[in-house]
């Protein structure tokens, strides 16, 4: 076979022909390396940009304008003379701030002008009010110094401010902009930081909305995803690969979960919708509801990453058990689940990532509501983060475009602590043999 | 490695040491004629077995790898199994503890009597069983834990020791029958795969034991490691006879002739021939044994 080039060719022809190929070689090696260079620079250039476009759109929202005024609690004015819960449900706190507003500028005297004074602090300032009082009945009568929340035209307005002289109007007049720019000089106007985003649930208000009744229903609804598809998932995968016979209902089964893992996810939201919903009675926009159609969507995935750690451990080890006398079950448990579980918590932290941010299959379970309260179980109306970012992104109010991005990034520090907390814990537990 | 068929051998000129290449030829197409009706040559049985095959064979899916085996294990005994790679004598020794039952595709047939109580059957439980045969692997594999569990685990999942003391004790003596133990007493806690080789394989060895079994089966435990852990594992095998019977398969002829008393040799998935291993060495009865044993093929 190797006698025909032998003869036809000597040793410098060989390496002359070797020589030529050599450069061409070369460029293409160089070629392929420059490309995958490039590849990663752009995914590294898209990621940057995302981050700069968020960060700098949201960073803003962390802060909220205050406006500094003396109050006076009038009992004549709150409409009470003692503080208990009944007398602080309807006292008048709006007089009192409008009072103070009045006090503080007296110029506006016709009622256009009055009511464009009266809107520079938030309708939610009455309520920080009341919980003044409540806190500190004493007060009663008295006069505090008070910073309350800005509207959010205001708050818009001098956070624009920042970035050019005229700074955005909007629907705020001269003479309200003349004020603004007079308490901003007098510092009675100040940027403090945002504690309502954290403690707060949605509001038509933008100054008063916040993120917590998201957030909390984003862990009910994980919660319960978790303590479904964890279980399930892993019992599945120890069934499949260390009991089944390997037969063709077996293939069967693994190319359906397979095909689970490619679905829509807006279907598992119809199903959840027909079935948990419809049939079921469960109630609607509930974290219960949203985490069982979560379950279904994480499983392919809990599934197949658990199998794959349990098929990386090594046969010898099975052996070696099996061969002592161990049960299937002590097999499985004493030797190949210990090796296989920083792999299968790995697939279940990322199946956990991808349903903290899901939100088309929440849209079809009522997820969507506008919910005001922080929910308290898992059966109260819930909504979660990525779809109260899609709610806000909704929201005509310019003041939700800087709280749209605020969420997302709270959403998306969470989504890297969970991947990072994912990469620990295998370096953690991983053992080595 | 000096793994080549028969076949392999017949159609390479060069390996032809022992006579020239026709007459080589000759004999696989006479032994491939002869395969079909053989018979094995030599004692395949003795009258103080403590393990009976009869009638064996074993099927992976279509494929036939053991065909009609008979063979006998004495008391005390270690019996060498030997055999060019694909012979099946790894399939056979696997059958003894039912090692097999976990292959896809794997069907055994045969009668297996270990003290003439059934090893197969509707009624037979594979762990107790597996408790009185254990085996050796090829491969040293120590259970990623310390050393002390890695002896200790048989006993506790069998319930044999009720008390620490007890355990510690049932560790210590295997340990010590395997010779390790003054190796490694300071550092029981460490873990198992940590040690070398040849001290895995004994720890490996002290774990099977520790079980108190009465066969171990041994699937080349020598063949990861170098020659003086061989020896170590070689006279270790010498004194365990006294209380195990023991089955060991190797590739080195020369470790069957140092361990064993009796050497079965396989070719094909037949048993060709058992004998006492000096037999098998000086005297072998059937002409595959002796072109085996003198290196002409295998």
């Amino acid at each position: 076979m190797t006698d025909s080039t032998q003869t036809n060719l000597t040793q410098e022809q060989v390496r002359e022909r070797i020589a030529q190929r050599l450069a061409g070689r070369h460029r293409v090696e160089k070629l392929f390396r420059s490309l995958g260079i490039a590849s990663i620079a752009f995914g590294v250039l898209a990621v940057v940009v995302l981050f700069t476009d968020i960060i700098s759109k949201g960073s803003g929202a962390f802060v909220q304008s205050a406006i500094e005024l003396r109050v006076h609690y009038d009992q004549q004015v709150l409409g009470i003379d003692k503080v208990d819960d009944e007398s602080l449900a309807w006292a008048n706190f709006e007089g009192v701030i409008r009072e103070s507003l009045r006090e503080r500028f007296p110029e506006a005297q016709s009622r256009g002008e009055k009511r464009e004074l009266y809107s520079l602090v938030s309708t939610g300032a009455p309520f920080t009010l009341r919980d003044r009082l409540k806190a500190n009945p004493e007060l009663l009568g008295k006069t505090e110094t008070v910073w309350l929340a800005a509207d959010d035209d205001v708050d818009t307005f001098v956070k624009s401010l920042d970035d050019s002289k005229e700074g955005f109007r909007g629907r705020t007049s001269e003479q309200k902009a003349g004020w603004i720019e007079q308490l901003l000089d007098s510092g009675e106007l100040k940027k403090r930081f945002n504690t309502t985003f954290f403690t707060n649930g949605d509001s038509r208000e933008p100054e008063q909305a916040g993120i917590r009744a998201a957030l909390v229903g984003s862990l009910f609804t994980l919660l319960v995803t978790l303590a479904l598809s964890f279980p399930i998932g892993v019992a599945a995968a120890i069934y499949l690969e260390e009991y089944a016979p390997k037969n063709r209902w077996t293939d069967l089964i693994e190319v359906n979960i397979n095909n689970l893992a490619a679905v829509p996810s807006i279907v598992f939201g119809l199903l959840g919708l027909a079935i948990f919903i419809n049939f079921f009675e469960l109630p609607r926009s509930a974290p219960l509801v949203g985490g069982l159609v979560l379950t279904l969507m994480t499983l392919p995935t809990i599934i197949i990453s658990s199998r794959a750690a349990l098929k990386a451990v090594p046969p010898s080890i099975r052996e070696a058990a099996m061969g002592m006398g161990a049960s299937r079950m002590q097999v499985v448990f004493h030797h190949v689940l210990p090796l296989a579980l920083p792999g299968m918590l790995t697939g279940a932290i990322i199946g956990m990532a991808q349903a903290l941010g899901e939100t088309a299959p929440l849209l079809m379970i009522g997820m969507v509501a506008f919910i005001v309260d922080v929910p308290g179980g898992i059966t109260d109306p819930a909504t979660v983060l990525p779809v109260q970012i899609f709610l806000w992104a909704d929201s005509p109010e310019r003041a939700f475009v800087e709280r749209t991005s605020a969420a997302i990034m709270v959403l998306l520090s969470f989504l890297i602590a969970m991947n990072a907390s994912a990469v620990l814990l295998r370096k953690k537990l991983e053992r080595r043999w | 490695m000096n793994t080549m068929t028969l076949d392999a051998a017949a159609d390479t000129p060069t390996s032809g040491k022992a006579g020239p290449a026709q007459p080589q030829a000759v004999e696989k197409e006479s032994v491939n004629t002869r395969t079909k009706v053989r018979e094995t040559v030599g004692k395949p049985f003795c009258d103080n077995a403590k393990l009976r095959m009869r009638n064996v064979n074993v099927f992976y899916g279509e494929t036939q790898a053991i065909h009609d085996v008979g063979l006998d294990i004495g008391r005390n005994e270690v019996v060498a199994m030997i055999g060019p790679s694909g012979c099946g004598k790894s399939t056979f020794l696997r059958c003894l503890n039912r090692m097999n039952d976990t292959i896809e595709g794997c069907r055994v047939e045969g009668e297996f009597t270990l003290d003439d109580e059934p090893i197969y059957g509707p009624r037979v439980d594979v762990v107790p069983l597996r408790a009185r045969v254990g085996m050796v692997f090829q491969k040293p594999n120590p259970f990623p834990k310390s050393i002390y569990d890695n002896v200790a685990y048989g006993p506790k999942i069998h319930g044999i020791a009720n008390r620490r003391a007890e355990l510690d004790e049932i560790v210590e003596d295997s340990l010590r029958r395997a010779g390790l133990w003054s190796e490694v007493k300071d550092r029981l806690d460490k873990p198992g795969t940590g040690l070398s080789g040849g001290q895995q394989q004994r720890l490996c060895i002290a774990r099977a034991i520790a079980v108190s079994p009465e066969v171990i089966l041994m699937d080349e435990p020598c063949s990861a490691l170098d020659p003086i852990a061989t020896a170590r594992i070689e006279e270790l095998i010498d004194e365990l006879r006294k209380n195990y019977t023991i089955a060991i398969v190797t590739h080195s002829m020369q470790q069957a002739a140092r361990v064993s008393q009796r050497t079965a040799y396989f070719h094909l998935g037949h048993l060709v021939e058992v004998n006492d291993t000096e037999t098998v060495f000086t005297n072998p009865q059937h002409e595959l044994t002796e072109a085996y044993i003198t290196g002409r093929f295998g």
